[in-house]
């Protein structure tokens, strides 16, 4: 059992929770995730795990209500627990010095990224972090990204803050501009991730862009994860969750994640008929 | 009970009696329902009790079987039990899944003029008995020897060489990266083929012999293994981590939605209660035509599971044929008597899209048997221009499992081979690394759960001879020297 210690809503359906799992805690570093499992009959699911703390033996995650199992931990209250936190699973982030890094984060994406940003900071990396959101209200963690970057630009759907547009767009208008980067890394939504790459690959900088297939153990046993990269198949528990996101085959991932569609929609009904 | 030995071969070997086909495709509990006392009393008379019992040689973990069976002829089940618990401590599960047709009952010399004792039903009867009278038979565990173990995987080589290890008074530590002990018995093997409460409650025999066991540790990247000596005091490692990479075909369209891995659409199903789909969180696709693709016991466990989910049709697909299959006879005949339709000598060559990301069906090729290849079975070859499309909307892939490279890869010096297996001696499990053993499908590849037992229960002798090495040098066979020069 795994106490959540402290919790607060970041935006809207957006909860940030910091979960007492002190052998995740001591391994971990970014990039990695965990696979939570909530309650009795819950589902395995993974969360990119967005801070650590060894001395407490505390984890930060973020998660987003997007189906039952997130609805289910976002009623988890401070004091309680959650039955299964296993981790840290997947390759840790490539972080080393690269020169001149953007970070470009969509919506909830802005989580797993903070520490990936803090990490490229502190290895001497010039680090530019973009960040959007749907509008003003749905952005996170801004204060806390400004603090482990060198330039943050803030961007919206809806032009309620910063650059209207995609993150895409004004990465894109940014480097029109003149600004140069060596190494770009994209977290977001899918549709958000493959925009990234669309403007990286037009100027050749190598991109990695974390995945989140659907997952089952988050150990390499079953394969429900797997994502095409440059064209070879690869498991995004074991061999990822980050890969080369100029190489991703963004179409097949992006059907692969409709896959239980019809079967999460029933669940949400059920839900919400016992809520009624 | 005394009673004139029956001539040999009088008595018939005594069938299991089942659910019927139709009863037990609608539901999830177990096939065979076990021997009734009087049966199994009388399957017990046909063992011959041979002076030199060649079937002992053929029992991975080399069970004293004329023994256990003489006591089941004498009545004293117990006294049956604590034999079969001296060499087994899962006993209820062997007798349910070991294919003993190719082990103790293969050698059987009984079965050289007649049928072979039914060895592994009356060590299910013997199980059973225990586990629902609830007879704490268990050996003591020995006394403490100060050593610490630990086990990664709790799948039967890990479970096997627990329990051995327990009993020799080692502190054991079972490590299991899931959230439920067990491995593939857990996770694999359907509900109906073992039921999991006998596997929750084997597993329970092994905590009160003092094993410990930690789930959701992920060894390898919760904790290394040289973090567990290092740091956690332990002065052994087992690995049983078993086969648990699978094999896709790599075929176009296996990236389309409803094409999965056995092992996904099993664990879905055994492992997170899939079934009861929404009364459980976990679903799992079953398209009105499931195919499963493979001929041994994982594609045979997926068919017959998927016909539990009441598809209109399961068809299996295999490229060699039947008598090629390699899964267990039995399980062919159950999942044919069920109504799996057996493709034999066909091979997949594409999926087919619906054109929206969806499996539709898979086009195959008509197989035929060739001259025999490295694995001494005919090798099938394509057909030219027998291609087919067989309509599904499910496809399970059952070709085979890897091994998973999480600890190998984070254990410095830990040698591995071709497939990427941890080398380790069969006979004493013995690694490259001083202190790490290993055995089970980690080191053979993909075998069976009794050959898993057997290399585990082998492996734990070895890491009781390295323990006693730590304390003072002379190992048992050592001091055996010693002590009787004659």
């Amino acid at each position: 059992m795994y106490k959540i210690v402290e919790k607060r809503t970041l935006a809207p359906l957006t909860t940030w929770f910091l979960v007492e799992a002190p052998l995740v805690a001591k391994r971990h570093k970014p990039g990695q995730f965990v696979l939570v499992r909530v309650c009795e009959g819950g589902e395995r699911f993974p969360l990119t795990i967005v801070d650590s703390d060894k001395e407490t033996g505390t984890i930060a995650l973020v998660s987003q209500e997007v189906g039952k199992s997130t609805g289910l931990l976002a009623k988890v209250e401070e004091g309680e627990f959650l039955l299964d936190v296993a981790g840290p699973l997947g390759k840790p982030t490539d972080i080393h010095q690269f020169g001149r890094v953007v970070c470009v984060a969509g919506g909830i994406g802005a989580a797993p990224l903070f520490p990936i940003a803090r990490g490229m900071k502190n290895v001497g990396n010039d680090v530019t972090v973009i960040l959007g959101a749907r509008n003003e209200e749905l952005m996170i963690l801004r204060e806390e990204l400004e603090t482990v970057c060198h330039a943050l630009r803030i961007a919206t759907d809806d032009g309620s803050v910063g650059f209207h547009g995609f993150v895409s767009q004004l990465l894109d208008e940014r480097i029109q501009s003149g600004e140069s980067y060596d190494h770009a890394v994209a977290i977001g939504p899918l549709p958000m991730m493959e925009a990234v790459c669309k403007v990286t690959g037009k100027y050749n900088i190598p991109t990695i862009v974390s995945l989140n297939p659907v997952m089952v153990d988050g150990t390499g046993m079953c394969g429900g994860c797997r994502v095409k990269v440059h064209g070879e198949t690869l498991f995004a528990c074991v061999d990822g969750p980050e890969f080369d996101g100029l190489g991703v085959d963004f179409a097949s991932l992006s059907h692969r994640l409709k896959m239980y569609h019809k079967q999460e929609q029933c669940s949400l009904q059920r839900v919400a008929k016992e809520g009624a | 009970m005394a009673r004139d030995k029956a001539k040999p071969g009088s008595i018939p070997r005594q069938k299991m009696p089942e659910q019927s086909p139709l009863a037990r495709v609608a539901t999830f509990s177990e096939v065979a329902l076990g021997l009734a006392p009087d049966i199994a009393h009388l399957e017990s008379e046909r063992c011959l009790m041979c002076k030199k019992p060649t079937c002992i040689e053929g029992c991975p973990v080399s069970i004293d079987i004329p023994s256990f069976i003489q006591r089941v002829v004498n009545d004293d089940l117990e006294g049956a039990a604590r034999v079969l618990f001296e060499s087994n401590a899962l006993p209820a599960i062997c007798g349910r899944v070991c294919p003993q047709e190719d082990q103790c009952e293969s050698v059987c010399v009984l079965g050289k003029k007649f049928e072979p004792v039914a060895i592994g039903r009356l060590e299910r009867f013997v199980a059973d008995y225990v586990r629902e009278n609830g007879l704490d038979l268990l050996p003591n565990p020995g006394q403490a020897t100060g050593h610490k173990v630990a086990i990664i995987g709790s799948g039967p080589a890990g479970l096997s060489a627990a329990g051995e290890l327990a009993k020799l008074g080692h502190a054991v530590t079972i490590f299991e990266a899931l959230h439920k002990p067990g491995g593939v018995l857990v996770y694999g093997i359907p509900e109906f083929r073992l039921p999991k409460d006998i596997v929750a409650q084997e597993i329970d025999n092994l905590r009160k012999l003092g094993v410990e066991i930690e789930t959701n540790v992920v060894i390898g990247r919760t904790v290394l293994v040289d973090e567990l000596f290092a740091e956690e005091g332990f002065d052994a490692v087992f690995i049983g981590t078993g086969a648990g990479l699978p094999y896709f075909l790599d075929i176009p369209g296996e990236d389309l939605n409803g094409v999965c891995s056995a092992n996904e659409f099993l664990t879905r199903v055994n492992l997170m209660k899939a079934y009861d789909f929404p009364n459980v969180d976990t679903p799992v696709h079953v398209g009105n035509n499931v195919t499963v693709i493979g001929g041994g016991n994982t594609a045979l466990d997926a068919a017959r599971t998927a016909l539990r989910l009441k598809p209109e049709k399961v068809s299996l697909v295999y490229r060699r044929s039947r008598e090629e299959m390699p899964g267990r006879a039995e399980e062919i005949h159950h999942a044919e008597e069920e109504g799996v339709d057996f493709q034999m000598l066909t091979n997949p060559v594409r999926f087919i899209d619906n054109g929206e990301g969806w499996l539709a069906g898979m086009e195959c090729v008509r197989m035929e048997l060739g001259e025999p290849d490295d694995s001494g079975r005919r090798r099938p070859i394509p057909i030219e221009g027998s291609n087919f499309v067989i309509h599904c909307e499910t496809a399970v892939v059952a070709v085979g499992n890897g091994a998973n490279q999480i600890v190998a890869s984070t254990t410095p010096g830990l040698d591995t081979g071709r497939h990427g297996n941890i080398v380790a001696d069969e006979e004493t499990g013995a690694t490259s690394r001083d202190g790490v053993f290993a055995g089970g499908d980690i080191v053979t590849g993909a075998a069976t759960v009794i050959l898993a037992m057997g290399a585990g229960k082998k492996a734990a002798a070895t890491v009781h001879q390295y323990l006693l090495t730590l304390d003072g040098g002379a190992t048992e066979n050592g001091a055996a020297e010693i002590t009787s020069p004659g």
